[in-house]
This record gives C-alpha cells, structure tokens and sequence, in this order.
C-alpha cells in the first residue's frame, strides 16, 4: 500500500479532531456510570443533613480584634501562610464593616459600627456566580446549597475568582505545602493553580460536627443551621433580629446573615 | 507551500531569528512559571488576571478584524480587497494562536485544558469561547490556505469552499461577542457590567485589525514585492477611521452615564482609570497617552490629505493599534478588579518573567504572520493586477 504525505496528513488532522470533540457528544452508554444505591454512600448515619445550609453571624457578640475562628479554619483546612498579601490564602478573614457592607454606613455613624471587624467567607450562595462561569464544573453546588470545590478538576482559570462578588476565592499562585505551619491528615492540602474557599466544613458536618469556625468562636456569636428548616435555631434568629446580607441587591442570594 | 518560507533575504532571517529568540526566551520563562506556579507573575488575590488575559482580549479582535475584509469582497463584490482577504484570514489565524497561547499560559494547572471538553459546561462563557475560537481558526486555516494553494496552482477553489467563508462573517462577530461576554456577564464587578461591552469591543476591533492590516500593506509595498493596492490600502483607511470613531464614541457613552448617575462603585474604576484614586494611579499616564493618540490618529484619519500620505497613514495606523492597545490590553481586564469587591486598591505590576511570556508569545504569533505572509507573497508573486487570481475571482462572482 502506497500512501502519500497528504493522505497521512488528513488522517492525523481528523484523528485529532475526533480527540477534541467534547464529551457531551459522547453516548451515554458509552459513560462509566456509577450508581450508588441510596444509603450505601458514603455519608455516615450520624451526618448533619439540612434543605439549606446558612449562619448568623451575631455582630453584638462578636468581638473586633478575636481571631480564634481564622485560626481554627485555617489550620484545619492546610490553608498556608505565605506571610504575603500578593499570594494570600485565606478562607474566613476580618474587615472593617465599611468594607463588607458598603452604602449601609454614613458619616454620622456611631463608632459602634465603625469599629465592627465582621468575619467574612464564602457565602456559599443560593445562585453562585461562581458555578455558572465555571468551564469544568470543578466548583459546583450540593442539592443542601453548599458550594464545593473539585481540587482535582480545576484548571486555574480563576473566572470563578472574577464572577465572586465577595472575594472568597482565593488561587494558590505557588506550592501551598511548604508553607503550611503543621498540616492536618484528615484535610486535602492543595497543589498550585487551583482555586480554593470556605467549604461550610462539609467534611465535618459529614462527620456529624459543626464547622470548625461555629465551633471555635467562645463568645457563641456563630449560628449554623438550616434555613428551610422553619424551627431550627438560626431560623428563630432571623425571625426576632434584624439581619443584614452582603450584596444581597445582586441577586446571588448569600446563606451568611449578620445580626445587628 | 510551507518550504517557501525556507528561504529569504538576510533582512527576513534577521527578522525571524530575532522573534525566535524571543519566543525561546519567553519559553524559557513559562518552563519557570510551570515549576513554581502563577505566583512568579504580578497577579494577585485582588487583581487575579493581568496581561495574560488582557492581551487575549486584544488579540481576539485583531483576529474578529479579518471580516472587515471578507464582508465586502465576498458580500458587496468589492473588488479592491480581493487581493488581500487572504492577508486578513491569516492574521485572524495568527491572532487567533495567540489567544490560545495567552489562555493557556494564564492557567493554573494548564494539562488539565482539556477538562473543558471532558466535563463541558454549557453555561460557562469560558466553555464556548473555547468552541468558537477554535472553530473560527480552523475556518480561517483552511479558507487562507485553500485559497492560497488554488491562486499557485491556478485553479478555482473547490466550491464547498463558498459557504465556509460566508460561515466565517457571522463567526468572526461571534468570537468577540462572547469574549466580552465573559465580562459583561459578572454582576460583581460594575466596571464590565454594561451591555455596551460586546460592540465596543467589536468597535475597536474593526479598527486595531486593519489598522495593523494597512500596516502589513505598507511594508509588503516597500519591502516585499506585493502591492495591494492604493484603492485597497484608503478603503481599510476609512474603515479604521470610522471604526474608531464608533469606538471613541462609546468610551464617552460609558463615561457619560458612569459619571451623570455617579453611582459610586460604578464611579471608582473610571476615575482609577483617568485620575487616580486614592493615591493609587499607575494606569493615569497610559490611559492619557490612549486618549490622545486615539483622538490624533482620528484626526489625522478623517483629513483626506493626510490619509494618502504614506507616511502619515502608518504614523496613525501605528497609534490606532498602540491606543486601542492600552485601552483594552491594558485598561480594560486590571481595572475591573480595582477597587476589590471589598474596595481594596491593589495596583499590578507585571512582573519580567511575566513581561518576557507575554513578549514569548507576540514572537510566536508574529513568527507564524512572518511565515504566512512569506508564502502569501511567493504564491503571489507575478500574478499581481487582478485581485485573487482570476479563476478564484471568476468563481466566487
């Protein structure tokens, strides 16, 4: 069989082509489906379940310069402290009360308010900006509302850190490891280039554990609950207290109310 | 076609060696920002994308550009470009490479690309960016090419071919719409968050791509033995002056309602931009520098007299593409990330290596540019007079 350079040239154009075409096109027999029949995954019977997932964050009680929630996250969660903002890691932090709630502070205001340092993470929103702009799905929401992250699926686009207008996310711009005080075994510590943020500590509330945050404030100003859940306590909160959402005007509907 | 680039005068292998070089260099760094991650850049967790993504949104005008020269030959049987339509699919070819490049090394983990494809996401802009930028450059890959191989040969082009370029009209609008999509579409960041996104970007565009075409002209008449025609050259000339008009116009539409309604969020990118806020101004000068050389350049293309002068033509030419290129390469990606949603100012500086990949790959795609042009005006060579070939012109018409 005689072929010639242009024959061989087609076929390797075409046989790269077909490598390229996306896996919607794929049929679905053709799919490694995995079923897991209910009860037999992985979640523990002594899970936390809920419809939603939300906290209160009492800013009566919390006060300004504690940081034991930072703390107890951060170490639990391998985040690395890279001592530079540039590449800065955080998943929970504290600002001043102008930052997190623009527009709802005024010249005249008490230095009660001026002085607030609320905590701010991922508000793990109802209608994540995040999860829509995603090109590979590697962040995604559960059915009970939390915003999850697929560190192994991620390719470090950081369109997700563009589309958050909390500024939640942050990217790992170089190799978390060796700048991880003391790592934590039971958490996954992070590659460089990918993306990562406050989890709700899913892989607590899995083990039947509250948040390590909620667990860690002394002063109780942390509530985590579930918000469909019409007699939960965070519920009865939000019914006798006024509360307060970060950009909630945006229409992403964030799970983390601060009461006032 | 490919063994025409082989050879060449001194002057052209001076050419190449040099963006060799500078493609090597620019590699050399990427193997450095491969081993020790995106931290080697200027980005940070405020501004998180920077040069990378800001030269991608210029480049993919440039290559949005090439309809400019197709539309009116193929469409209104304008005679004049078919000599050079050509010339504009393979810039959007070049162009087009280097979007894929700048993407690519913008990525964090970037052997994981193809996970667009595996796990596609049809509500992601980044998801179909991916399908119409690879579409547009097999479009116009194979309608240069093709086109190219029948003017040598002298035969007509096959007749699929046809349809395939009037595809590319609607795909060239197509891949600069969504560009701009994936900014005007995230509700936090008020700074790209205008339905004005998509055309104004197509406005500049229509006008840094031929701008850089009328360029390719000058120096293919000096230099390269191909003349493409005065007619040609003073039609790409009103097209850049109108397109840039449009575009001017619409940065003073954008300033017109960001500062009457002076919604402050809306207010802070604008005045960062032009005056500086809060002692934070790196972007001051450049942005001036952009607002003069587009409104001279302007000037200097609406004036007849001014525009047939040769030299005067490429003066503008050159500020057209260095003010569009400041206005979006530069302006347009930073300051949608200053002020932070949390209203931190964070100022970028790229840093050298960063500066070196981006320089790496303008090589890259100039090199491919340099070689297609080469072949284009071997295989032209000779049969200058009529526009594509007169058996190429007899079958389109």
């Amino acid at each position: 069989m005689t072929s010639s350079r242009r024959d061989f040239l087609k076929i390797a154009g075409a046989s790269a082509l077909t490598m390229m075409t996306p896996a919607i096109f794929v049929p679905a027999w053709a799919k490694d489906v995995i079923v897991i029949p209910p009860g037999q995954g992985l979640a523990l019977k002594k899970a936390l379940a809920a419809g939603r997932w939300a906290m209160t964050v009492d800013l009566t009680k919390c006060t300004a310069d504690c940081t034991d929630c930072i703390a107890a996250c951060h170490a639990i969660h391998n985040v690395p402290d890279f001592g530079n903002p540039k590449d800065e890691i955080k998943w929970i932090w504290k600002e001043s009360f102008a930052s997190v709630f623009p527009g709802e502070q005024n010249a005249y205001s008490g230095e009660k308010l001026q002085k607030l340092r609320p905590p701010v993470f991922c508000n793990n929103c109802e209608n994540p900006p995040c999860v829509r702009v995603c090109p590979t799905g590697a962040t995604f929401q559960r059915p009970d509302g939390i915003v999850m992250m697929d560190y192994h699926r991620c390719i470090g686009c950081r369109l997700c850190m563009a589309a958050c207008p909390y500024g939640a996310r942050s990217m790992n711009y170089r190799d978390p490891r060796p700048c991880i005080a003391k790592i934590n075994p039971d958490f996954p510590t992070r590659s460089k280039g990918v993306v990562e943020k406050c989890n709700f500590c899913e892989e607590r509330l899995a083990k039947g554990t509250l948040p390590a945050c909620v667990e860690a404030c002394r002063q109780k100003a942390l509530t985590f609950g579930d918000a469909e859940n019409p007699r939960s306590e965070i519920r009865r909160l939000l019914k006798t207290r006024f509360s307060l959402q970060r950009r909630v005007h945006l229409g992403t509907g964030p799970q983390i109310y601060y009461l006032l | 076609m490919l063994e025409k680039a082989l050879h060449g005068s001194l002057r052209y292998r001076i050419w190449i060696a040099c963006l060799i070089l500078v493609g090597c260099a620019g590699f050399f760094f990427y193997l450095r920002q491969l081993d020790y991650g995106l931290g080697i850049t200027g980005m940070s967790r405020d501004v998180s994308w920077g040069l990378y993504i800001a030269q991608f949104t210029f480049l993919v005008g440039v290559a949005a550009s090439a309809v400019m020269l197709v539309l009116p030959y193929y469409l209104h049987d304008y005679k004049a470009f078919g000599k050079i339509t050509v010339l504009g699919e393979l810039l959007a070819v070049a162009a087009v490479v280097m979007c894929i490049l700048f993407v690519f090394v913008d990525l964090g983990r970037p052997a994981r690309v193809m996970n667009v494809l595996l796990h596609p996401q049809p509500s992601s802009i980044l998801f179909w960016d991916m399908i119409v930028l690879s579409g547009y450059l097999l479009i116009n890959l194979v309608t240069g090419w093709v086109i190219l191989a029948c003017t040598k040969k002298e035969i007509p082009p096959p007749g699929w071919i046809k349809p395939v370029i009037y595809l590319s009209i609607p795909w060239a609008i197509s891949i600069h719409t969504v560009t701009a999509f994936i900014y005007a579409g995230l509700s936090g960041r008020s700074f790209w968050l205008t339905a004005i996104m998509a055309p104004r970007f197509l406005a500049s565009a229509f006008a840094s791509g031929p701008a850089l075409l009328i360029l390719v002209c000058l120096i293919l008449r000096r230099w390269g033995r191909f003349d493409a025609g005065e007619k040609a050259i003073q039609a790409l000339a009103k097209i850049v002056a109108y397109a840039l008009a449009v575009s001017i116009f619409f940065v003073g539409v954008e300033m017109f309602t960001v500062f009457y309604s002076q919604i402050p969020e809306h207010m802070h990118h604008f005045q960062y931009l032009f005056m500086g806020l809060e002692g934070h101004h790196n972007l001051v000068a450049w942005m001036w520098i952009f607002a003069v050389l587009s409104i001279a350049a302007f000037v200097m293309l609406i004036l007849p007299g001014v525009r047939r002068n040769e030299v005067w033509l490429a003066l503008a030419c050159i500020a057209v593409f260095v003010s569009l290129w400041i206005e979006k390469g530069l302006g347009l990606v930073i300051t949608g990330f200053i002020p932070s949603p949390l209203g931190a100012i964070t100022e970028y500086h790229p840093t050298g290596p960063e500066i070196t990949i981006t320089l790496g790959v303008w090589a890259a795609g100039f090199f491919l540019l340099t070689v297609f042009y080469k072949i284009f005006v071997h295989v032209r060579g000779g049969t200058d007079g009529s526009p594509c070939g007169p058996a190429v012109d007899k079958m389109i018409h």
